[in-house]
């Protein structure tokens, strides 16, 4: 029977919070489109990981784990996926759009002869026909894509759909081997864990940005490090200040840098150049604080001061602070 | 080391996007084309290697004759040659793409194949691990270090968290990803070189597409903020709007 196959990240055994978002958009596509959901988690961990899928409504689900998928491999992940793919003859495959799903939806396009919509932000089903939205240009256009192939293959951009828990359902989990890896496959040798628990800038609800305005990668730290704290946000940065070498690669937000689209992003010292903003421009509330008011970055803003950094900034902070301690 | 690298011709990043009548693709009326900043990291790439291993740099794009500028430019970067597939009118998604360069890749014989992460106007992130899962080789996206040693790839990525190292036989397919070099900028002596290196023409595998853009839009705009005051005198108002109308805190 046919189906629509939600794949749950994981991570030994606990799903990822974008599996929750993935998961529940495709229960609410199978009502429309009348097919039955199963969710899909593989990898070390996976059937533990399957079984968490009944807090959002799952009834069903698989698990592939296996020798060949320790260490990671994508060639290993990517063929056992879409064998199963294959067997369920699903219509329609949804992941989040996130590091793992960059590794593996092109190689499922290419395994299963449909090309993907990766990053999508709205799917919609007309029967079993399905268009996903997307945002393309760097968020300057969004295009609609019509899926010509069974399946459609598509990756969600997380922090976009909601997460609908569902009390009560219990998943009967299926726990299958994965089908052979191909020839020539990479393997994974070594992982580093970056920023010692800080937040991930992709998954971040709360972003403090900094840019040249902050003079020097010591006051970046002094001043905008704490206020980002005192926030529990991610430090995120423009590519000014990455490529002067302030701050890492990692934290640049931007067309060249990373997409996001937090709750509550903060552009400090930042002067809003179309490229800054490709990456920013969806976050929900956009506050500014930059010296010069006609600075391009006011106008993409819901909030701005006018204001230098090092008296704005600290003055921020400790009126956060008060706020976060129930003042 | 025979080391291949596709690039692709894109809207230049200052690019104010505007949807032609169609209502499909953008008006390219005035839009300035550049490489894609993404490639640039791969044809560096491709260079350095063959800098430390011997061997050679070729380039394919699968584009319009136009693509040949940018191919040049990477002949003055220093690509030792270069190969023009050429593409009609017909919009080619993802995969289609990635059919079509796999075919010239192939018959290029590489030890190692970079791509750019994406392409900054789709935006998919795809065709280098589509060519290659069509291909049969190994490969790892948003490569931010890469060593090639005899026959292996040691190639490290960014993942949510971490940085992820892996070991990739080859020939493989390694995606390029800001951090991982500083693209040269073409010198006059690899101008002049350029001018006499030969774009190779090539004619496009068949391919279709399995999916269709059926309507490009314009976001909706963001309704014009508001300045709550200036210097730190402005911090409590902006608190309170954060708080009490934006429920942001
Ligand atoms: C191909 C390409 C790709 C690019 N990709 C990206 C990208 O991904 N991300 C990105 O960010 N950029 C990108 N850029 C660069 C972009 O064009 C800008 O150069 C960059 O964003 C500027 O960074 P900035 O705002 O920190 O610096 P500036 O433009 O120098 O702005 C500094 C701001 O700080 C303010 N300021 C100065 N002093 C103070 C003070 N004491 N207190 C308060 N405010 C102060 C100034 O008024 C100004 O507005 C790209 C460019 C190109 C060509
Ligand atoms: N038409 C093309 N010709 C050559 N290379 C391409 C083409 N389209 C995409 N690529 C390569 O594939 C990468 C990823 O593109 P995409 O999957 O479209 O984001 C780009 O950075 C290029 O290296």
């Amino acid at each position: 029977m046919s189906c629509i196959i939600a794949i749950a990240e994981q991570s030994d055994g606990k799903l990822k919070k974008v599996a929750g978002e993935v998961a529940s958009e495709a229960l609410r596509l199978g009502k429309s489109a009348n097919l039955p959901v199963v969710g899909l988690a593989i990898g070390p961990g996976a059937a533990a990981a399957a079984a968490q899928l009944g807090a959002f409504g799952v009834a069903n689900a698989i698990a592939l784990e296996g020798a060949t998928l320790a260490p990671y491999s994508g060639e290993a992940y990517a063929a056992a996926l879409a064998a199963v793919v294959k067997a369920r003859g699903a219509k329609l495959v949804l992941l989040g759009a996130t590091s793992f799903a960059r590794d593996l939806l092109g190689r499922l396009g290419a395994l299963l002869d449909s090309s993907p919509a990766a990053d999508c932000v709205a799917i919609s089903a007309n029967g079993a026909a399905f268009t996903a939205r997307r945002p393309v240009y760097a968020g300057k256009a969004l295009q609609s894509v019509a899926f010509a192939a069974s399946p459609a293959l598509a990756s969600l951009r997380p922090n976009v759909f909601a997460a609908t828990p569902s009390a009560g359902t219990t998943t009967s989990v299926e726990t299958l081997a994965p089908a052979a890896p191909p020839a020539k496959c990479g393997r994974l040798v070594e992982r580093v864990a970056t920023g010692g628990g800080r937040i991930e800038l992709t998954e971040a609800e709360c972003i403090v940005a900094g840019g040249r305005g902050l003079k020097t990668p010591e006051t970046f730290a002094k001043l905008l490090e704490p206020l980002a704290a005192a926030l529990g946000a991610a430090v995120g940065a423009s590519r000014a200040v990455v490529d002067a070498g302030w701050r890492p690669h990692g934290e640049q937000v931007g067309q060249t840098g990373k997409t996001v689209a937090p709750k509550l992003y903060f552009a400090v010292g930042i002067s809003g150049a179309i490229q800054h903003l490709a990456g920013m421009r969806t976050s929900k509330t956009i506050v500014a604080i930059n010296k010069d008011k006609e600075a391009p970055i006011f106008k993409v803003a819901d909030y701005g001061i006018v204001g230098d950094v090092e008296e704005v900034l600290p003055a921020l902070t400790e009126a956060v602070k008060k706020l976060k301690s129930g003042g | 080391m025979k080391v291949t690298v596709c690039v692709k011709r894109v809207p230049s990043t200052t690019t104010r996007i505007k949807v032609a009548a169609d209502g499909k693709s953008i008006d390219e009326t005035g839009v300035e084309y550049v490489l894609n900043p993404y490639d640039e990291f791969a044809v560096e790439e491709g260079l350095r290697q063959v800098e430390k291993a011997g061997g050679e740099v070729t380039v394919v794009a699968f584009g319009p004759e136009a693509v040949t500028k940018e191919l040049r430019n990477t002949l003055a970067m220093g690509a030792h040659a270069a190969i023009h597939v050429a593409a009609d009118a017909t919009p080619r998604d993802a995969l289609a793409t990635a059919k079509v360069l796999a075919a010239a890749i192939a018959a290029t014989a590489p030890d190692l194949v970079l791509f750019g992460r994406q392409a900054i106007d789709g935006d998919q992130g795809q065709v280098g691990l589509m060519v290659a899962t069509l291909l049969g080789y190994a490969a790892l996206p948003d490569v931010v270090k890469l060593e090639v040693t005899g026959a292996t790839a040691k190639a490290s990525r960014e993942v949510e968290g971490a940085i992820e190292t892996s070991e990739l036989p080859l020939p493989c397919v390694i995606t390029t990803h800001k951090g991982l070099n500083e693209p040269r900028l073409p010198n006059m002596k690899g101008i002049m070189a350029a001018k006499k290196k030969t774009i190779a023409p090539a004619t496009a595998a068949p391919a279709a597409s399995t999916s269709s853009v059926t309507a490009l839009e314009l976001p909706p705009e963001r309704a014009a903020g508001k300045i709550v005051g200036e210097g730190a005198a402005a911090v409590p108002a902006l608190l309170k709007a954060l708080r009490d109308e934006a429920h942001a805190l």
